[in-house]
């Protein structure tokens, strides 16, 4: 089966075609910013880091705001700089060249100030978003998605729903040849079990345990009990009482496909099939780390109600709660209700989501993109300096 | 009003039911428990999305929800009584591999 989609240089597809404009640094975010505002098909960064970070922490940034460049959903790029940062917008360029695609950098000192680096930026980007235009959609096999899920704002209804809803739809992705992204570490805690014994290898289920295991030593060594502070006290009043039973609802939605790879925050995956990345349970940081890592459409299953969206990557929100569906039509997309009443099953709610992917992945407008959410935050391990 | 599903219970093996719906205590419900209708009252209001036990429980027992414990009771817990956060906790370290 095919979506229609953009074939990009290197060869991979894109569901969006966004000409991209990555502030480098914070310092240049506000700059970037004006300059994408008002032009058709071109959306900025918020991107606060590129400077202050260390280590790890820097490397993270970089991979991060490399791999939104280089994600099929982004035809162009321009990088703004302000000139003495760590992280130099040449080092972003760098990363994104090798994809083929249209990549430019303008540095605030340079130029002169705000005021012109603005004027220069919208010329160079206006050039890129009217050649944009011009890219049709074509045939693309779904074999070339990579589809990322999420949870957040989870009550009773998303284990019982729309998370096996969501796994239905993901177990006939990966039956296409597809790829589909389970992540958020911390809420795999009491069902890390169930993933490790689906994994190919011993080797790859003992990744995912310790992946739990890093997550729960880092959290009690900030003297924290990770335990103590998930699930949310929106999560409690919904009805989920301990981090187990929030994990158990949660890996639903990855399906029942066997393990075929665990990778880090922001990688690609090599494999595909159902592919585990270690990210945070912290939503915005963790559907980062997906688009960073390629995911080109994403599934996000809600009990309670949530409007999170990503700067390139639309977002379908799947609820199975009936009063959040009605109370907030505005952010949600699809509802599985009739799950829980007995009157559809998942199998059939399911294939209603993974027909919705197909659509949106052709380019149907979701809820959170109409609504221009278009969060961004990358994951940090340490202090800034 | 009788034909719609008030209460389910996930896998055969759980030992605690969900309200669909908010459930006042004293309700008789009907549970469909590993193939068999049982018919039980309820001790506490259940909130909508909330869990109720399906058998008496001990102190410090595994509570099992999709078929997995979700944690232990803090106190006994008996039939038709609501389970939450007052008498069920997340399970101390030491799962095993």
């Amino acid at each position: 089966m095919n979506f229609q989609g953009y074939r990009r240089p290197d060869g991979r597809a894109g569901t969006r075609n966004h000409v991209l404009v990555i502030p480098s640094v914070g310092c240049s975010q506000g700059t970037a910013q004006a300059i994408a505002q008002g032009l058709k098909g071109a959306v900025y960064l918020p991107n606060i880091s590129g400077c202050g970070q260390v280590g790890e922490d820097r490397t993270l940034v970089k991979k991060t705001l490399v791999g939104f460049g280089t994600n099929p959903n982004v035809f162009a790029v321009l990088v703004v700089g302000n000139g003495c940062e760590q992280l130099s917008p040449e080092e972003i360029e760098k990363g994104i060249v090798p994809t083929g695609k249209r990549v430019k950098v303008i540095v605030i000192q340079e130029v002169g100030g705000t005021k012109k680096t603005v004027a220069l930026g919208k010329r160079i980007v206006k050039e890129m978003c009217e050649e944009a235009a011009r890219l049709i959609r074509e045939p693309i096999p779904l074999s070339d998605l990579i589809l990322g899920t999420e949870c957040g704002g989870s009550d009773y209804t998303s284990g019982l729903a729309s998370n096996p809803a969501v796994g239905a739809a993901c177990d006939l992705l990966v039956a296409e040849g597809g790829t589909v992204i389970l992540s958020e570490t911390p809420e795999l805690i009491g069902a890390e079990h169930l993933l490790a014994k689906r994994a190919r290898t011993p080797e790859m289920g003992n990744q995912v345990l310790d992946a739990v295991a890093w997550w729960e030593s880092k959290a009690m060594v900030s003297g924290e009990d990770i335990r103590k502070a998930n699930p949310a006290p929106g999560n409690i009043a919904g009805g989920i009482t301990t981090l187990e039973e929030k994990s158990l609802g949660c890996i639903y939605k990855a399906g029942t496909s066997p393990l075929e790879e665990v990778i880090t925050y922001a990688s690609h995956p090599t494999r595909k099939g159902l592919v585990f990345m270690d990210t945070p349970a912290h939503d915005i940081e963790q559907l980062t780390g997906m688009v960073a890592g390629g995911v080109q459409i994403v599934v996000f299953t809600t009990g309670r109600g949530n409007p999170l969206g990503t700067p390139i990557a639309p977002v379908i929100k799947i609820t199975g709660n009936r009063d959040t569906y009605h109370k907030m039509r505005d952010n949600i997309d699809i509802d599985v209700d009739k799950v829980l009443q007995g009157k559809e099953t998942v199998t059939e709610a399911g294939k209603r989501i993974f027909e919705e992917v197909i659509s949106v992945a052709s380019g149907k407008i979701t809820k959170a993109e109409k609504l221009g959410q278009r969060d961004f935050c990358i994951f940090k391990m340490n202090i800034n300096i | 009003m009788g034909s719609k599903i008030k209460v389910i219970v996930i896998n055969e093996k759980d030992n605690v039911a969900i309200a669909l719906k908010p459930l006042n205590a004293g309700t008789k419900v009907s549970v469909k428990v590993q193939g068999r209708i049982e018919k039980m009252k309820l001790l506490s209001d259940i909130p909508m999305g909330h869990k109720f036990a399906l058998r008496d429980m001990e102190e410090e027992g595994a509570v099992i929800k999709y078929g997995e414990p979700i944690g232990q009771s803090t106190a006994k817990i008996s039939r038709g009584e609501h389970v939450h956060i007052h008498n069920l906790v997340s399970q101390p370290r030491g799962r095993s591999r």
